[in-house]
């Protein structure tokens, strides 16, 4: 009988090897006559047991990790196609406490199944929600979209169900649905793990959207750094397009829809929205003004669905089981589930998706185990570049948008970002001054100018150079770039600046080493 | 990516590439991107080309390519090495990693080394923030990258050239 052995092609698992140990256990099963079949599937998201290797026995998938290529020889002599005893077994996979305490929906397919396989993907509930949409009429699917809660996952939280009906009600055709795939938040990888672990629910959730709104046309904008997830996705939309569920006829329907794939070329700037599209337009990424929103005039001046890929890939599952299934999840007005991406300084760190509500410290202590270096956690950085640097007297927050809002920070796309006792917040200050400006579209002065003067006051603060009045002046130049910039680049930049003045202040009141952008 | 994956710049076979895909859509970026996986950077014959076979003008197109961090405008050294500087790797030690790698080849970061063997790029965040720090080489992702680990990865390449101590 062929045993099962699943070895992840995700690129996180890449990165430590996992080709070479997939290389081997087939090797390994060739030279001693065993007959295994090892399917490449996405990542489990426990990054820190990368490679994780499974194995399909009689009492279900079994773990074992992390595996290097120097362990594949033990773990055959130890009975690893029966689940043999090892000290790299884990156990059942879904077990394992780390993910068994976790409310997969958005993910529950990744790491699951094989990525690229549509059978498999049909076989794990894949496009019934879609077959359920297409009996619908598109305000009915827009209504369920909307009832779910589902809020955009990008960052802004902006409530998708809306925005779908501003596009439906806009009468200019064609329409477009554009898939912001940008993922440039430091500490995010979500987007990246879905779309490697299970492409074919961002491919549905898109085909949804465009039936929903009237759209024929759907454009991924995939940041240029995830050349592993650009394969995936040419391959997945390849089959998709082969199966007829892209194409003139949507699974049998009258709906024409079908999806590209385009490649950002390395500007953060370019995941704001409307950057996005000045982008994929073949220009600079600068913003556009609003009015008018892209849900009226987007992409080529058309009535546009702009989307992150976790709120796109989350419609699936809420038309295949309902709103009110998904709604029962989470807390106040943020409803369903919210990957968590802990990262840092973390002993384990991955993707954790909970409903709404976990707090930041239950995270870091249950789930991340403390820091890598087992020193004291210091700050935590939620929400990217943009979100608040947050002290240990804030980490009962709860992740919730409203809530980590009232502690003057931002949730963002979801990622936690963990320092030890090392870290100095006016470098991380620092950083955030730099990272703007390296980044700045250039559009308006608070933001082009203002990062530049940020990151020098910053260095005469650190240098004991007038210290009163140079604080004074990073408070005018915060209060200013808040106030007065086009975006949120530079709108935001403030917020970790702030945080990390407001709770860190005696790492502004000593010489430090200095963060460089390059 | 591979070893010498980049061809030296030929206006003829750059003309197909652009003509492969100036059907589409906002057409520059795929246009760029094609021309940079073929040659490694954007040459500056390429842009008549494209204003030609675009119907842009020039400003339009060199505003392009300075404004995206991704192209170059002079070729990069046989491998690239990006390392990432964003919040997750610099609280594993990224500051360091990247000294350690300036000392280790000579060059500091955004430059090529003398014998035209390595450009080192800096980046912000390779989506690998749960396994920092993080580095891609030549296109392949690395996670846990410790000064040995980065060593390893630079040897085949420094033995082959005997170059940098
Ligand atoms: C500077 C900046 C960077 C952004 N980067 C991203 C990004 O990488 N991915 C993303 O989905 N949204 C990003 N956003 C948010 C988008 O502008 C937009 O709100 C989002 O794509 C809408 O989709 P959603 O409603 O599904 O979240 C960014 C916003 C700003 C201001
Ligand atoms: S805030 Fe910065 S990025 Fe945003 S429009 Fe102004 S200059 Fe451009
Ligand atoms: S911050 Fe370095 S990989 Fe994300």
């Amino acid at each position: 009988m062929t045993t099962r052995i699943y070895v992840p092609r995700d690129a996180a698992a890449l990165s430590v090897g996992a080709d070479d140990v997939a290389t081997r256990i087939a090797a390994e099963a060739a030279a001693r006559g065993d007959d295994i079949a090892i399917v490449r599937n996405g990542s489990r998201g426990m990054c820190w047991l990368e490679p994780l290797v499974e194995v399909e026995t009689a009492e279900g998938r079994v773990a074992y990790g992390p595996v290097s290529v120097d362990d594949v020889a033990r773990l055959f002599d130890a009975g690893i196609l029966e689940g043999g005893a090892d000290t790299l077994y884990l156990g059942p996979t879904e077990a394992i406490p780390y993910f068994a305490r976790q409310q997969r929906l958005t993910f529950a397919r990744c790491g699951v199944v094989d990525p690229l396989s549509i059978e498999d993907y049909r076989a794990h509930g894949g496009y019934e929600g879609l077959q359920r949409a297409l009996s619908m009429a598109r305000e009915e699917i827009v209504a369920e979209v909307t009832d779910s809660g589902l809020r955009g996952r990008g960052g802004a939280g902006f409530p998708t169900g809306i925005k779908w009906q501003t596009v439906l009600d806009a009468p200019a055709e064609p329409k477009y649905i554009v898939c912001n795939a940008d993922e440039g938040d430091s500490g995010t990888f979500a987007d990246r793990m879905l779309m490697e672990g299970d492409p074919f629910t961002l491919i549905e959730g898109m085909t949804m959207a465009g039936v929903a709104v009237g759209a024929t046309v759907g454009y991924i904008y995939l940041r240029s750094e995830y050349p592993h997830a650009h394969r995936t996705l040419r391959e997945a939309i390849t089959t998709a397009r082969e199966h007829g569920y892209l194409g003139p006829s949507v699974a049998g329907s009258a709906h024409p829809f079908d999806i590209e794939v385009r490649l950002g070329a390395g500007a953060y700037i370019c995941g704001e929205e409307t950057a996005l599209l000045e982008s994929l337009e073949g220009r600079r990424g600068l913003i556009r003004p609003r009015p008018p929103l892209p849900a009226v005039s987007g992409l080529f001046g058309q009535p546009t669905v702009v989307n992150n890929v976790l709120s796109l890939a989350t419609v699936p599952v809420i038309l295949e089981r309902g709103a009110e299934a998904y709604r029962e999840f989470g807390m106040g007005r943020s409803r369903g589930t919210q990957p968590v991406q802990l990262a840092g300084n973390v002993k384990r760190g991955g993707l954790i998706e909970l409903a709404f509500g976990v707090t930041l410290r239950e995270l870091i202590e249950n789930y991340g185990g403390g820091t890598a270096s087992g020193r004291p956690v210091r700050a935590v950085q939620v929400g990217g570049p943009l979100g608040a640097y947050f002290p240990d007297s804030l980490l009962d927050t709860p992740l919730d948008y409203e809530a980590i809002a009232a502690a003057d920070g931002l949730l963002g796309h979801g990622g936690v970002v963990v320092f030890d006792d090392t870290v100095d917040l006016a470098s991380q200050a620092r950083f955030a001054m730099a990272f703007c400006a390296f980044e700045s579209c250039g559009k308006c002065t608070p933001c082009r100018i203002g990062a530049t003067r940020g990151v020098e006051v910053i260095d005469r603060i650190v240098a004991g150079e007038e210290r009163t009045a140079n604080l004074e002046l990073l408070d005018d130049l915060n209060d200013l770039m808040t106030k007065a910039s086009l975006c949120a680049l530079g709108g935001l930049t403030p917020i970790p600046v702030r945080s990390a003045l407001q709770h860190f202040p005696e790492d502004f009141s000593r010489p430090a080493p200095v963060a460089t952008t390059g | 990516m591979k070893l010498d994956a980049y061809r030296t710049w030929d206006d003829e076979r750059a003309r197909r590439l652009i003509e492969a895909v100036a059907h589409l859509p906002g057409a520059l970026l795929p246009v760029l991107h094609s021309l940079q996986d073929e040659f490694g950077y954007i040459d500056d014959a390429a842009i008549p080309l494209i204003t030609d076979a675009l119907n842009v003008s020039r400003a339009e197109v060199v505003g392009v390519i300075h404004f995206y961090h991704d192209f170059r405008t002079a070729p990069p050294g046989r491998h690239t090495l990006r390392v990432c500087r964003a919040e997750s790797c610099q609280s594993m030690g990224s500051q360091a990693l990247a000294a350690h790698i300036e000392e280790r080849l000579g060059t500091p970061m955004e430059s090529t080394t003398a014998d035209g063997e390595f450009t080192l790029e800096n980046v912000y965040c390779l989506g690998n923030c749960a396994l920092s720090p993080a580095v891609m080489l030549d296109g392949r992702l690395y996670g846990r990258v410790t000064p040995e680990r980065v060593d390893a990865l630079l040897a085949p390449a420094l033995t082959a050239t005997g170059g940098a101590a």
